[in-house]
């Protein structure tokens, strides 16, 4: 963008991959969101897929994922995402379908749909951003904000009285229509090799049609958390990956 | 022509989709309408095409969205609290303006209510019911012959202009058996270039949403949409009149009111009074012009509903107070009889002699 660099004699070894726009996201600096996105880019640049594949776009700071996606995408009502996920994937069975949902959206309003679309087995691949906050709404208490941790509705720090913090994973694992969760992070650069290999490896799933793929991304949002990037990158550390553990719950 | 079949209302809903090219059905079961279900989830799967009982009405509409916006032929039914669930689907799909028929079978409510045959839907199915300013093409049989009839035609104007079409039929036409002869279903050009089924090698990717944050570009949109709503209200309206020339009183009616109208309609005529009917099929868009006409012409309107009285607003409004307007209601699952619709109608007409 305006600035004109001779790439003579130079081996470009990073750029915006094929499968993402070139529009500027409307993520917070620092945000998971905007790594998430890339991720699932490069994967898409890589299997070659970009013609025959749909995504499903949540409601949640994601909302405008089909901006920033060169893909055919949907914009699925709040919650709803593998419903229409359902619908793409039994009618278009060659076709790659993933969904991408916050917490709000898939564990909350969306719980239902999140269940039975992973209980039939549906052969797409849910990648699932667990930022423990309502982000787009101004920082809400999410079914997976932390005990103790304060948000605009719980102010006082969540108590279970209000539910505890739901674990998606492990609920989800135990579905035998499910065949691969793991749940990983993208705070550092290991963490976000492995975030990629095994959404990799949930898309690639899909070739051979044995049922779900869930990836659970622990996130960050700093600004609804009220931290610097770095901050809430050390804050999934310290307080995140200790109740949602790191791993592959299931891989079949 | 094919050959005439002894058939229930629902089984016909069921068996003209299919027909008419249906590739996908979502649905959660409800009386009056699991027969729709029940006689899909064994012919689909014969045919390669998709059935797929929903965990809800919530989870069957947005299927529905799904189906819909990578542009196949899809349908879903239900009964009245169902519906209700459905509204937030419906509201997104006709602003994504994907193309699909929804099917209510009602029944009495309000609440869980109960699963006897009213017409307490019809404000819910016209003036919205979910959020937004959006229209539904809501068609509204009252025979077998018109439910088979009508299906053929809800796909194709649900294609032809890009909207949810509903099929709106009360209970006892869902579990009346009457003679139908299908006709051959014609299927016609579908431009699918902006559905998602992958972004074209050649050309820009396919977004289907209804979220446009800019209210500039939302009420563009809007624009669009009544434009849209402007030009059905033009070429959609169907109605159908009976005895209508020389009546001093009309009858309106829809769905199973229809029927019973019609036969009090004669009844009337034996006594002596100049009585007919006027049958709106298209509820949405209502054919206000025709009962404007009438208006011109006739003492007074009846309009025979079972629910409180909410098509009446409809007439009264197309009606401008030139004509007298009367009512008769039944609800909550209860059905008038021919001989009860005369005893209230008569003293009306008496009284405009
Ligand atoms: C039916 C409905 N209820 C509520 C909302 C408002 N709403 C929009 S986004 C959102 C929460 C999203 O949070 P999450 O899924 O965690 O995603 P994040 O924004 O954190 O990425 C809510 C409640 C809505 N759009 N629709
Ligand atoms: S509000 Fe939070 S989740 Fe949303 S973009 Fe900003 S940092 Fe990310």
């Amino acid at each position: 963008m305006g600035i004109e660099v001779s790439l003579e004699g130079k081996e470009i070894v990073y750029k915006r991959p094929k499968a993402l726009t070139d529009a500027v996201t409307h993520y917070c600096p620092g945000c998971g969101h905007g790594t998430a996105h890339r991720l699932i880019a490069e994967i898409v640049d890589e299997l070659g897929i970009q013609g025959t594949t749909v995504g499903v776009a949540p409601v949640g700071c994601s909302v405008f994922a089909y901006n920033y996606f060169d893909l055919d995408m949907q914009q699925a009502a709040h919650g709803r995402a593998c419903a229409v996920a359902t619908a793409l994937k039994r009618l278009m069975p060659d076709k790659y379908v993933f969904t991408y949902q916050g917490d709000g959206d898939l564990a909350g309003i969306g719980g239902n749909e999140t269940l039975h679309a992973c209980n039939r087995g549906e052969n797409i691949t849910i990648v699932f951003i667990n930022n423990a906050i309502y982000g787009m709404t101004g920082g809400q208490m999410a079914p997976t904000t932390l005990i103790g941790q304060k948000t605009t509705t719980s102010p006082y720090g969540r108590t279970t009285n209000e539910g505890n913090p739901i674990r998606m994973c492990e609920l989800i694992t135990t579905l035998p229509g499910v065949r691969y969760v793991e749940r990983v992070a993208v705070n550092t650069a290991p963490r976000v090799r492995k975030a990629k290999a095994a959404l990799l490896k949930a898309f690639k799933n899909q070739q051979e049609n044995k049922g779900t793929s869930f990836i659970e991304i622990v996130s960050n949002c700093p600004s609804n958390w009220k931290m610097t990037p770095l901050a809430s990158n050390k804050w999934i550390d310290d307080a995140m990956i200790p109740y949602f553990p790191l791993g592959v719950f299931k891989d079949q | 022509m094919g050959e005439t079949l002894l058939m229930k209302g629902n089984e016909t809903l069921a068996e003209a989709a299919l027909r008419a090219g249906c590739e996908a059905y979502f649905g959660y079961p409800i009386t009056p309408q699991s027969e729709v279900p029940e006689y899909l989830s064994e012919e689909m799967p014969k045919r390669g095409r998709i059935f797929l009982q929903a965990e809800s009405e919530v989870a069957s509409i947005n299927m529905l969205y799904g189906a819909a916006g990578a542009g196949f032929k899809a349908m879903t039914t239900s009964s009245s609290p169902g519906i209700s669930l459905m509204l937030e689907g419906i509201s997104y799909i006709a602003a994504a303006e994907l193309p699909c028929v929804i099917a209510n079978v009602t029944r009495g409510g309000p609440g869980l209510g109960t699963i006897q045959p009213s017409q307490g839907d019809y404000f819910q199915a016209v003036k919205g019911g979910g959020h937004g300013d959006y229209h539904m093409i809501v068609l509204a049989p009252s025979t077998v012959q018109e439910i088979a009839d009508l299906t053929y035609d809800a796909f194709d104007l649900c294609w032809k202009y890009r909207t949810p079409v509903m099929i709106m039929m009360d209970g006892a036409l869902g579990q009346m058996m009457e003679k139908v002869t299908f006709k051959e279903y014609k299927e016609p050009v579908r431009d699918i270039s902006w559905a998602t089924r992958g972004k074209p090698a050649n050309g820009d990717r396919r977004v289907i949403t209804s979220l446009h944050i800019q209210p500039e570009e939302m009420e563009r949109v809007n624009n669009k949409l009544q434009a849209k709503y402007t030009e059905i209200k033009k070429n959609e309206v169907r109605y159908e009149t009976q005895n209508c020339d020389d009546a001093d009183v009309v009858i309106v009616g829809f769905g199973l009111s229809a029927r019973i109208g019609t036969k009090a309609m004669q009844m009337m005529r034996e006594k002596g009074y100049k009585v007919g009917l006027m049958k709106p099929i298209s509820l949405w868009p209502f054919p206000e012009k025709a009962i404007e006409d009438l208006s011109r012409r006739v003492k007074g309107f009846y309009v025979l509903e079972l629910n409180a009285g909410q098509m009446i607003e409809d007439v009264r409004l197309a009606n401008e107070g030139r004509a007298k307007v009367g009512k008769y209601n039944r609800y909550g699952g209860m059905i008038y009889s021919p001989d009860e619709v005369v005893e209230h109608l008569e003293p009306f007409c008496k009284e405009l002699k």
